[in-house]
Formats: structure tokens, sequence, C-alpha cells
């Protein structure tokens, strides 16, 4: 039975994360993670003229990394699935334009990473494709002037707010038998409780990560600790540790092995991110350069990657909308 | 999995989770560099007072070198990391509506001169100036009837 609940399926050949790579800005270079990345940019223009275009490059470039890394041609490719936060996807499709891949894209705002490797694994195990590409990236830049405010002006920052990662990962998914497999998919329900602040993203995302790891954990009959590591894309300090209490409050402890890729990548007190990073580029990178490498190395054996996306627009928020919150997982095992 | 909160519950919650700004530093961050630009701008008007310049001219210089300033920090990307720290005390004076046009008008410049730069320069400051020319006018309007 490949299918397990509503929610979750066990994909029976565990296709195999064969490679990942990783780019990310000057900024999360100067992080924690700064030695698990591929190539880190000295600016944020990388000799383009505008943000999007250097943000589509760092999509370009990167999938250029992964092949080469893993000895493969665009060619070999069956699909590649990729998204990122920019209106209509430029940045995947820019980046993609030129490769003549066959091309699925997917919007799941911040949770795009999990969601392009979610589907990829799910067509590799279904037979459909022998190799697919999952990339997804996002520029602080770009993200500002789309989301919020032009760069140069002069307002706070709340400390509730997070700071979008300029960056990309991505993955090759395969029915090589090399790497880490993914062995489960629980694609996510959209789970809104009505917050509206989008400078508290991580709140809004929080009971969608809560949901997600809810449904995957009763349906495939696993307790929390079958897990070396339980890690959310993008929720921040404050949405981790509301998502803590929640699950806590259904008698579900994640506490000692949970970590989020928005904590993980920025040293909060010296680089000046308040709650935390967050973005496609988030979970992306952090996957793609450091988590794949402890896969790699052994140091984790099994986790669980939960990306979160906050589905909302500048101009629903203005019309009042609220945030409507998603998070899709997978589980990779050695 | 059943929702333990209805959206006013998590919203209290989420309240009660997340951190507040630091009320007193902020306070003073604002009272600080707001006073001081106020300082540099009553300094410009000394210094053409005591040339003898009339009152009125006097005005318009103090505002014309305020908003220069502020446009050149804000082309020396100086502005957003003042305005960073001292919130209001920056964003309420000339300096920092100056800022609000000088910043977009950077930004959106590579969408070109006239959908960009010239379309999206008000994008934030457009607003003050909506409401405040409005507001001048019944202000105007009202002192008018009453003398």
């Amino acid at each position: 039975m490949k299918r397990l609940g509503l929610q979750t399926v066990a994909l029976l050949s565990a296709p195999h994360i064969i490679e990942t790579a990783s780019i990310v800005g000057k900024k999360e270079g100067e992080g924690p993670l700064a030695s698990y990345f591929d190539f880190i940019l000295e600016d944020e223009y990388w000799g383009e003229k505008s943000f999007e275009k250097t943000e589509s490059k760092i999509a370009k470039e990167n999938m250029a990394k992964v092949l080469q890394k893993a000895k493969k041609a665009p060619g070999d490719m069956n699909y590649v699935l990729a998204g990122d936060l920019l209106n209509q996807c430029i940045s995947s499709c820019y980046a993609i334009r030129d490769s003549e891949i066959p091309f699925i894209g997917l919007y799941g705002a911040c949770s795009t990473m999990v969601e392009s490797m979610a589907v990829g694994s799910m067509l590799v195990d279904g037979g459909f494709a022998d190799n697919v590409l999952a990339l997804t990236s996002s520029h602080f830049c770009s993200a500002e002037r789309q989301f919020r405010f032009p760069l140069e002006l002069g307002n706070q920052r709340p400390p509730t707010a997070q700071w979008t990662v300029t960056g990309s990962g991505a993955a090759i998914i395969s029915n090589e038998q090399k790497g880490p497999k993914i062995t489960n998919v629980t694609i996510g329900k959209i789970v809104d409780m009505g917050i509206k602040d989008a400078n508290n993203m991580g709140a809004a995302m929080a009971p969608a990560a809560a949901d997600t790891i809810y449904a995957h954990l009763n349906e495939t009959g696993r307790e929390p600790n079958y897990y070396d590591l339980i890690v959310t894309g993008d929720l921040g300090y404050i949405g981790g540790d509301i998502l803590k209490d929640l699950l806590y409050k259904q008698n579900i402890n994640i506490k000692n092995r949970y970590n989020d890729c928005g904590i993980l990548i920025f040293d909060k007190q010296k680089q000046d991110t308040h709650a935390g990073g967050s973005g496609c580029g988030c979970c992306g990178s952090v996957f793609a350069g450091y988590l794949y490498s402890k896969l790699k190395s052994g140091e984790y054996n099994r986790i669980l990657l939960v990306a979160t996306g906050a589905l909302m627009s500048p101009t629903a928020i203005q019309q009042g909308e609220s945030i409507a919150g998603i998070a899709h997982a997978i589980s990779i095992e050695n | 999995m059943n929702q333990q909160f209805t959206k006013d519950e998590y919203s209290k919650f989420v309240d009660k989770k997340s951190p507040n700004s630091h009320l007193a530093k902020d306070m003073a961050w604002a009272f600080i560099v707001g006073g001081i630009i106020c300082t540099i701008g009553q300094g410009i008007m000394n210094f053409f007072t005591a040339r003898g310049l009339p009152k009125e001219t006097v005005s318009s210089i103090t505002s014309i070198l305020l908003i220069l300033i502020a446009v050149i920090l804000t082309a020396l990307d100086l502005y957003d990391s003042i305005g960073k720290r001292a919130g209001a005390g920056s964003v309420v004076p000339i300096t920092g509506f100056a800022n609000s046009i000088a910043s977009p008008a950077i930004e959106y410049k590579t969408e070109g001169y006239v959908m960009g730069l010239g379309a999206k320069m008000f994008t934030v400051a457009g607003p003050v100036l909506v409401y405040g020319i409005s507001a001048s006018i019944v202000v105007g309007f009202i002192y008018f009837l009453m003398h």
C-alpha cells in the first residue's frame, strides 16, 4: 500500500537524493552554516542589473552546479520542478528557460523546496521519471521590494519580522541507489488561524506545521523519536516556539529533536535578523547545504523535513485577508 | 489535528509568544536622533537669520538643505541604517519625507524612468501628500470662515 492516510504516502521504491547544491548570499555566507554552502555571493547583484535577474541567475547557476556535482547532463533530467516567491515564479522560469528540461512550476511560498522534492520523489517512485531536479530560490532584495518597502527606506523592523534568505537549493532525486532516500511524503492542508500580521509569518505558519507533523506521525504510526531531527523550513524563533507548544498540547513532544532552518542559517545576535530566516532559499539552501551533508556523514540518519509557507500577497493583506499557512513534510532516511 | 484554539484564542496566544519592541530603547533613540535632526535644522536657520535673510527665505532654505542632506544620505545607503534604530525619530522630520521619496526612486529605476521611477516614486509618500494636502485645505477653509 502506497497510501497511508489522507495526507501521507509511502514511497515503496524509496527514491534517492543523489546530489544537492546550494548557493547563498553574502549575509548567509557570514552565518554559522557558511562552510556547508557550495558558493557564496560577494554582493547582492552578482553582476546583474536587477535583483530579480540576480535571483534567477542564482537558481540557474545552482541548477548547473548540482548537475555538475552529480555528473549528469540536463538531458538526463526528466523533469525540473521549481518555484520561488516572485510573482508568476519568474526567477524559476527564467532560470530554466534555456535548459530544455520539461518544467513543472510550483508555488508553495517558502514551502516550495519540500513541495518540489515531494512531487519529484512521487514521480520517480511512480515510475514516471528516472531523474528529477528540484529547485528553489529567493533573494532578500527582490522579496523586500515585492512584499514590503524599498530597501533604502528608513523604517524599523519589528522583533517578530523574519529575514528573507538570499539563496537557492537544488536536489536531484533519482532511482539510482545512492545517497539518502525519501521514504514518505506528507502533503499539507491549508491551515489559516486568522493571523493578519505579515511581520509575524512564523506565527501564521506554525499551526500548518503542527497539523502536518501530527498527520504524518499519525498516518505513519511513528513517534517523534523515530527521527533524529524534525526540522521546519522557516518558522523562525517565534513560530518554532509556538509549534512546539501546539504539538505538546496534543501530547507530542518534539522539543529535544526539533530545529528550524530559519534559526540555523543566521546568528541572531550578530546578524540582526530578528525572528530568523525565511524564504524559499532558506529551507532550500539549509537542506541542500547543511542537512544533506549531515545525512551523508551519518550524523543524522532519519530526518523529517517540514517546509512551511505563508500563502499570501500584499494585495490580499491590504484587502484584510488573513495569511493562509501550509506545510509539506518528507522523511529522509539513510 | 483538532484545532485547540479558536482564531481569537490563537491570536491572544501569539501575542503572548511574540516579543514586543523595546519601547524605552526605541523612544530614547527616536528622541535623540529626532532631536539631532531638529537641532541641525535650527542651526541652519540661525546661520542664515544671522546673515540677515528674511524669515520666510530662511524657512525655505532650511527645508531645502535638510531634504538635500536626507537624499544624499539615502543615496549613500546610510539613511536606512539611521532609521532602523531611530524609527519615528528619523521618519517624522522632513528628512524622513525626503527619504520616502528618494528610496523608491532608487529602487524602481530598474523598471525604467517612466513606469518605474516616475510612477512608483510616490508609493510611500503618496498617502502623506494626499491626506496632508486634503487636511490643509479643510483647515484653510475653516480659517477662512473664522476671519
